[in-house]
């Protein structure tokens, strides 16, 4: 009888302790939602958004000869009074010296060349690896990923062994005797071709070889079956349907290439203009931060507008 | 009457008639593995000729060879007179219905079933003529500007019937076309089916692995078992008189009786069967020595189930216990104990309502299980 009642306590307060820590586990639980939602947030807003923001103010500032070397935004005047001095020289200045405009567009185009020679190229080896048989694609996957084992900077000093006048490609040729003097590739717009193309056409295969490996094989056969020859068969099935992953490779070669600096300033020595050594050297030669400041924004302008696009038509694409 | 006319509807028959699809001793192997064995078939124009089999027993990959999709190992296709081992899928005339039905993902219902016609490079207005049309058939109207995968399984089903016939083929290849529906409404496709099939003309080749829907459907069937046919025939045929085992067991039920010959008289042949001890008495002559192993198969529903012991006494009858009755309103399926192993599986429709809940014959009865001379089948593979 007494053993019963005490069992019956015993139970009602492990079960009162049970439901203590189903409640203390799932405080606990949204906690942890909380911070995992949280943790990408907090990244983007400290190292993302934050630096945005001072080089936003460092583009309105003024040149001046101090430490650091731009006004500040907002001042205390000598009267007591808060003074905000916002200046939009820079990108006045920018958009009225022809060398600025010139290399963006020219940024621009050299970016836009390479990311449709990283699709002509990377595309058929995308295709080439999802078609082959599961252990040659891990091998062919494993060599695509392979160079990102070396540093990028030795890869393009690599570059310049191979191109330049007395290099290998030169030296080879001479040797053959298809050539008598060297072919000048180094420091022309070529080689940054070269460059940038080696070293972004993985971005360009990894996105396309995601999106091709859930590319259903038998419609290839519908369409050959309704009549459809194997060029039809691409242009109008292969092509619009790999569209999302060519307009991933795409942006994922295009932005960077954009930016692009350690690749003009080695392989095309002064003679290509790109954005980012103007923006290099606006920086470290000229020391003028708020000029440099203006030039990245307007950088990441023109990068963010085809991102938003692409956002759009993502989103038009998933409502659909 | 004339020969001719007899055999219209069944050219199978006409020696004369020139199959439409002609297979010669086609094998098709993947690596060591041989998917067809030493296939031989013959199709008539206008038939609507099922495949049926087991799950992978190589009846898609039949299909695919007809279509090209696959390349025989040997042996030869003929599809109205062209040898085809030269001719790619999209020169061969003849349409697929994929198991998967393979509709465009990025394009409308309307584009999916112009796709073919705009290969073919018809004039714009005939396409949006014949589109239309189509849809209207399989009643898809409403839906022509939807995307596919905003189609239920039976909508997209039609799609691709649509988009494989709006070309008019002269064969028209379905893989497994009525797989992803309910019951009710695969039944009410297949009459669609065998209405257009009907309407147009065209020659259907159908892989199924359901023998209902080969039976409702088709002019003949193929049985297909690891990469052979084990019988062609009408569905009467296959059904009544099954040359194997397999064939007996694979459509519909059978019991299956396992005896040797005792007696082989010129119009009849007696089968002592040990389990259980009776005689069966097949009112047909065979060419069968005596003593050979046979085995005898008789449908569920050809077997007599009463109380009462028959009339006439003799050969085809025995007794037993039912073990189990399963009700199903038109028809009851009985288990009847017969010999000390032997389970006997009958059928029978009930022609009356059985009174309060007591049916004519219950668990436990004694029973007399009876059934005609012309009922059983000899088999001996
Ligand atoms: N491309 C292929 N490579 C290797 N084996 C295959 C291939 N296609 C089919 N097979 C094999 O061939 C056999 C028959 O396949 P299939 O014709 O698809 O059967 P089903 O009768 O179910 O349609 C299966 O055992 C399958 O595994
Ligand atoms: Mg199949």
């Amino acid at each position: 009888m007494n053993d019963n009642a005490t069992a019956a306590v015993d139970r009602s307060e492990r079960s009162s302790m049970r439901s203590l820590t189903a409640v203390l586990m799932q405080r606990i639980q949204s906690g942890w939602k909380t911070l995992v939602v949280g943790i990408p947030n907090v990244w983007l807003l400290v190292f993302f958004l934050a630096p945005f923001f001072i080089v936003l103010k460092i583009s309105l500032a003024e040149s001046i000869i101090a430490s650091p070397p731009f006004s500040p935004l907002v001042e205390w005047s000598e009267e007591g009074a808060l003074i905000l001095q916002v200046i939009f020289d820079n990108f006045i200045f920018l958009w009225e010296d022809d060398l600025y405009f010139n290399t963006y567009v020219n940024s621009i185009k050299i970016a836009i060349i390479s990311t449709v020679l990283c699709l002509i190229v990377g595309y058929p080896i995308a295709y080439g690896i999802v078609r082959s048989s599961s252990t040659t694609k891990n091998i062919l996957l494993l060599m695509i990923i392979l160079p990102f084992w070396t540093s990028f900077l030795l890869r393009v000093y690599a570059w310049m062994g191979l191109l330049a006048d007395q290099g290998t490609i030169n030296s080879f040729l001479i040797w053959i005797g298809l050539i008598e003097k060297p072919i000048r590739m180094l420091y022309t717009e070529f080689a940054v071709y070269v460059g940038i193309v080696y070293s972004y056409v993985p971005f360009m295969i990894l996105p396309l070889y995601a999106n091709m490996e859930k590319l259903d094989m038998s419609l290839h056969e519908a369409a050959a079956d309704l009549g459809a020859r194997p060029m039809t068969t691409f242009l109008t099935v292969t092509l619009p349907m790999t569209a999302p992953g060519i307009l991933a490779g795409s942006l994922l070669v295009f932005i960077p290439a954009a930016g692009e600096f350690v690749i003009p300033d080695l392989l095309g020595g002064g003679n290509v203009l790109m954005i980012g050594r103007v923006l290099y050297n606006e920086f470290n030669s000229n020391h003028d931060w708020p000029v440099a400041a203006a030039v990245a924004i307007v950088l990441l302008l023109i990068l963010v507008i085809p991102m938003m696009l692409y956002q759009h038509i993502q989103s038009k694409q998933a409502e659909s | 009457m004339s020969q001719q006319a007899d055999n219209q509807d069944r050219p199978w028959l006409d020696p004369d008639a020139e199959p439409f699809i002609k297979v010669q001793g086609v094998t098709k192997k993947f690596g060591p593995f041989t998917a067809v064995d030493n296939v031989d078939l013959q199709i008539y124009r206008g038939e609507l000729f099922c495949l049926l089999g087991g799950s992978g027993c190589g009846k898609t990959t039949l299909l695919r060879m007809l279509a090209g999709f696959e390349t025989p190992t040997s042996g030869t296709i003929y599809i109205d007179g062209a040898e085809m081992s030269q001719v790619p899928p999209y020169e061969r005339p003849v349409n697929m219905m994929f198991q998967s039905y393979a509709l465009f993902p990025h394009m409308t219902v309307e584009q999916n079933v112009a796709y073919g016609l705009k290969r073919d490079g018809v004039a714009k207005a005939d396409i949006a003529m014949r589109v239309s049309e189509m849809l209207k058939m399989v009643e898809l109207t409403p839906f022509s500007k939807r995307k596919p995968h905003q189609l239920s399984g039976g909508q997209r089903q039609r799609v691709a019937l649509a988009r494989a016939l709006v070309k008019q083929p002269k064969v028209l290849l379905l893989d497994e076309p009525l797989g992803a529906l309910d019951k009710r409404l695969r039944e009410q496709t297949q009459f669609e089916l065998m209405n257009i099939q009907d309407q147009l003309g065209i020659t259907f080749v159908v892989v199924t692995h359901d023998q209902e829907e080969a039976m409702t459907l088709s002019t003949r069937i193929a049985v297909m078992d690891e990469g052979r046919f084990v019988q062609i025939g009408t569905p009467t045929e296959i059904y009544e008189s099954p040359d194997t085992r397999f064939v007996a067991d694979f459509i519909g039920s059978a019991n299956m009786f396992e005896g040797r010959i005792v007696e082989n008289g010129a119009d009849h042949v007696v089968v002592r069967v040990s389990d259980p001890r009776i005689e069966f008495f097949i009112d047909h002559g065979m060419s069968i020595k005596e003593g050979t192993k046979v085995w005898i198969a008789v449908r569920p529903e050809k077997i007599k189930i009463s109380k009462n012991a028959p009339t006439e006494s003799g050969a085809n009858q025995i007794q037993g216990t039912v073990l189990g009755v399963g009700y199903l309103g038109n028809l009851s399926t009985y288990r009847v104990q017969a010999g000390s192993a032997k389970v006997v599986d009958v059928t029978h429709p009930n022609q009356s309502r059985p009174k309060g809940d007591r049916h004519a014959v219950d668990w436990d009865d004694q029973v007399y299980l009876s059934w005609d001379p012309s009922s059983a089948v000899v088999l001996t593979k």
